[in-house]
């Protein structure tokens, strides 16, 4: 079985998390953005996990069971949080949401 | 003698600390009586003190080491001798007169406590001033006189014509108070030392007879004395200082604090005779004066700037006589017009008080029934300060100064002149005040009499307004001088001009000053009974616009901000934006640009802040990487 070179697998998760970043910052619509960031959280998960059989450590997985739980945490509430806000203001459209600037 | 001497000094503080700690927690009549006792306790000790005075003489008091610094030796002490023994009784005597008087007239006050608490200060600090032996000592008193001068003529700060009037007092005092502290540094290059005993008795062999050094120090403190005895051209702060209650009137800015120059120049009399121009100027800045303020006094309504003015002509008189080098003649006319200018001003308070507030004299007449107390003592005061012959104090002292103005060899026909139709005048605007006051129609309602010690104040002040000429007559008239005796050992007489003296001379003098200022009460019974026509002369265009030049203080004011405060305030408008406020206003700016330019980056657009946020960790991950 031949393994998949690490390059590979670090251009990958450049890739998405490029992807993540380029739709957090382009979407205006929060779910959109959510899952922007989760695209990015998933693209460093990969990250360590590849670096984790690389180097034959356990930490690398340990970290992507960490960051998949932080992602879980974050989307829970960043949905609760979306919820509110559409029941409140009726849109979900990030620009629209600038009435606390100073 | 030590001892006593400083317990005078120190008990009037003593008595200011008091009331200014506990004043505002006792009731009024406790404040009063601690006041007037300490003053009280003053003044009896000083009566001790002069007895064992005469006793034993001259005494210096060292009490502690004051300043030592490389060379400046100042040592607190004080020095006793008869010029500052005669100081500190009619100050200490006067002071307890005012005291007593101000407990009954500011009962009604607010600020009670305070205002005694501030004239048991002044009477401290002008006790430092008289009995001071090192100039630097003498200075602390002069600096704290003014200072008490300040917060007594604006005790009704709440009036801010009042706080102005204490402003200008201060101010203009302290260009007087530079000038004498440069003449003191000055005095102590040449000598090396401040202590006044020291200069004077080296100052032949330290300064070259009229030289230039002797003159720049000898103006240096006329200036200082011109400030304080508010003097031309250093006089305009003295007629608004009558903003303050009327005992400070009577008390600071009549009997004593104003006569603190004359005492200064008596003082330094060795040094102010080293230079015959720094004299000379004396002189005539007296003459000057007295002519100047008399003929304002002519023309002013309120009773107490008559009495300022007159303040400052008498002062001109005894600066006259420091000029022709009658030290004694000056002392003696200082002590006259300390009690009779005290006792004016007191009178004129009780006039004042009894009227409801009312200075105004032409609103004022017909009391010579209705409060005989405040008309005998205001005559009697009016007299003295007239010079009426033979009977009264201001007679003797004023007519020593007008035959010295002649027969010392520093006198001459110029200053007799001024001095003689000065004394026209002051006749003529004493009594014009008299008949406009107490005679005549009544004009105000009598709403209060004088209290007890009121009275108490003006009967005594009166008696010795009569009696304290008697003590240094004229030659022609007996030459019974004991005052001259008592200060000959301090003050050198006068330097008698060849061919001037003489009985005969004297005589004529005295006969001619006599009849100048009954001719000046006759003008102003002349004036009083033909008021209307006197009136009438007043109204024409060329006697308003002489009414209005006298009645501003021949437009010294006017000058002054014409002068001085104009091109000064232009000055500085002018240089209101120069470098370091440019600096110190570009940085403002520069503050606002940025704030101005980074307040627009916060849209509120989360996505924006991601895009920064990213864009940030893009250039430190590429600064890492390519590093």
């Amino acid at each position: 079985m031949s393994s998949v070179p690490i390059s590979h697998v670090l251009i990958l998760a450049a890739i998405l998390f490029v992807i993540g970043a380029f739709g957090l910052v382009v979407r205006r619509n929060l779910v959109f953005v959510l899952m922007s960031i989760e695209i990015m959280l998933s693209a460093t998960g990969i990250a360590f996990a590849a670096a984790g059989s690389k180097w034959h450590q356990a930490d690398g997985q340990a970290v992507v069971i960490f960051i998949f739980a932080t992602a879980a945490a974050e989307v829970a509430v960043g949905l609760s949080l979306l919820l509110r806000i559409f029941r409140r203001l009726k849109t979900v459209d990030s620009d629209k949401l600038s009435t606390m600037k100073g | 003698m030590g001892d006593l001497l400083w317990t005078i000094v120190l008990i009037p503080f003593l008595g200011s600390a008091i009331l200014a700690v506990f004043g505002a927690f006792m009731p009024k009549k406790i404040a009063g009586t601690i006041a007037c006792a300490s003053i009280g306790i003053a003044w009896f000790l000083s009566i001790i003190v002069a007895i064992r005075f005469v006793e034993t003489g001259t005494a210096n008091v060292p009490l502690y080491r004051w300043i030592y610094v490389n060379g400046l030796h100042a040592d607190m002490s004080l020095h006793l001798d008869a010029l500052s023994m005669l100081m500190v009784g009619v100050v200490t005597f006067v002071a307890f007169l005012i005291h007593l008087y101000a407990a009954q007239s500011m009962y009604a006050e607010d600020g009670y406590s305070r205002f005694f608490s501030y004239m048991n200060l002044f009477v401290g600090f002008m006790l430092i001033l008289v009995l001071a032996a090192n100039l630097l000592v003498l200075y602390l008193g002069w600096e704290g006189v003014g200072l008490c001068s300040f917060l007594l003529i604006g005790f009704w700060y709440k009036d801010i014509k009042n706080v102005h009037a204490a402003q200008k007092a201060f101010i203009i005092t302290r260009i007087g108070d530079t000038a004498l502290a440069i003449g003191l540094f000055l005095l102590f290059r040449e000598f090396g030392t401040l202590d006044i005993q020291t200069i004077l008795s080296n100052a032949g062999r330290v300064l070259p007879f009229a030289g230039a050094t002797a003159a720049v120090i000898g103006f240096c403190l006329i200036g200082g004395a011109i400030g304080k005895s508010a003097q031309i051209p250093l006089q305009t702060w003295l007629p608004d200082a009558m903003a303050g209650p009327t005992p400070v009137s009577a008390l600071i800015h009549a009997a004593t604090m104003v006569t603190a120059g004359v005492y200064l120049l008596a003082r330094m009399h060795t040094i102010i005779s080293m230079s015959p121009a720094a004299q000379l100027s004396i002189a005539v800045i007296g003459t000057i004066t007295l002519l100047y303020a008399g003929f304002s006094a002519l023309t002013q309504v309120d009773i107490k700037r008559v009495l300022a003015y007159s303040t400052m002509s008498q002062i001109g008189y005894m600066f006259v006589a420091l000029g022709v080098g009658a030290w004694t003649g000056a002392m003696f006319h200082f002590m006259t017009h300390a009690f009779f200018k005290a006792l004016l001003f007191l009178s004129a308070g009780i006039v004042i008080d009894s009227l409801g507030g009312e200075h105004d004299i032409f609103k004022m007449g017909g009391l010579r029934t209705r409060l005989p107390i405040a008309f005998w003592t205001f005559l009697v005061g009016s007299a003295s300060l007239s010079a009426l012959p033979f009977i009264t104090a201001g007679f003797y002292s004023k007519d020593e100064i007008i035959w010295a103005e002649w027969s010392s060899q520093l006198g001459s026909i110029w200053l007799l002149a001024g001095g003689l139709l000065g004394s026209l005048i002051t006749a003529a605007y004493a009594f014009r005040v008299v008949f406009l006051v107490f005679y005549g129609e009544a004009e105000t309602e009598v709403i209060n009499k004088p209290g007890m010690l009121e009275k108490l104040a003006v009967i005594v002040l009166s008696i010795f307004s009569i009696i304290a000429g008697f003590i240094s007559l004229p030659k022609a008239l007996g030459g019974f001088d004991p005052f001259g005796r008592f200060l000959s050992g301090v003050l050198p007489h006068q330097p008698a001009a060849a061919g001037r003296s003489g009985l005969t001379a004297e005589e004529v003098i005295l006969a001619l000053s006599s009849t100048l200022s009954i001719l000046g009460i006759y003008l102003a019974y002349a004036y009083f009974k033909n008021r209307l026509a006197s009136e009438a002369l007043g109204l024409s265009p060329t006697g308003i616009r002489v009414h209005t030049f006298l009645y501003s203080g021949w437009g010294a004011d006017k000058l002054y901000d014409r002068v001085f405060a104009r091109p000064y305030k232009a000055l500085a408008t002018w240089n209101r934006n120069d470098f370091i406020d440019k600096f110190y206003s570009g940085l403002g700016a520069l503050a606002r640009y940025a704030n101005h330019n980074l307040s627009r980056t916060q849209t509120g657009k989360v996505r924006n802040y991601a895009a920064a946020v990213l864009f940030g960790a893009i250039v430190i991950a590429a600064i890492v990487l390519l590093r």
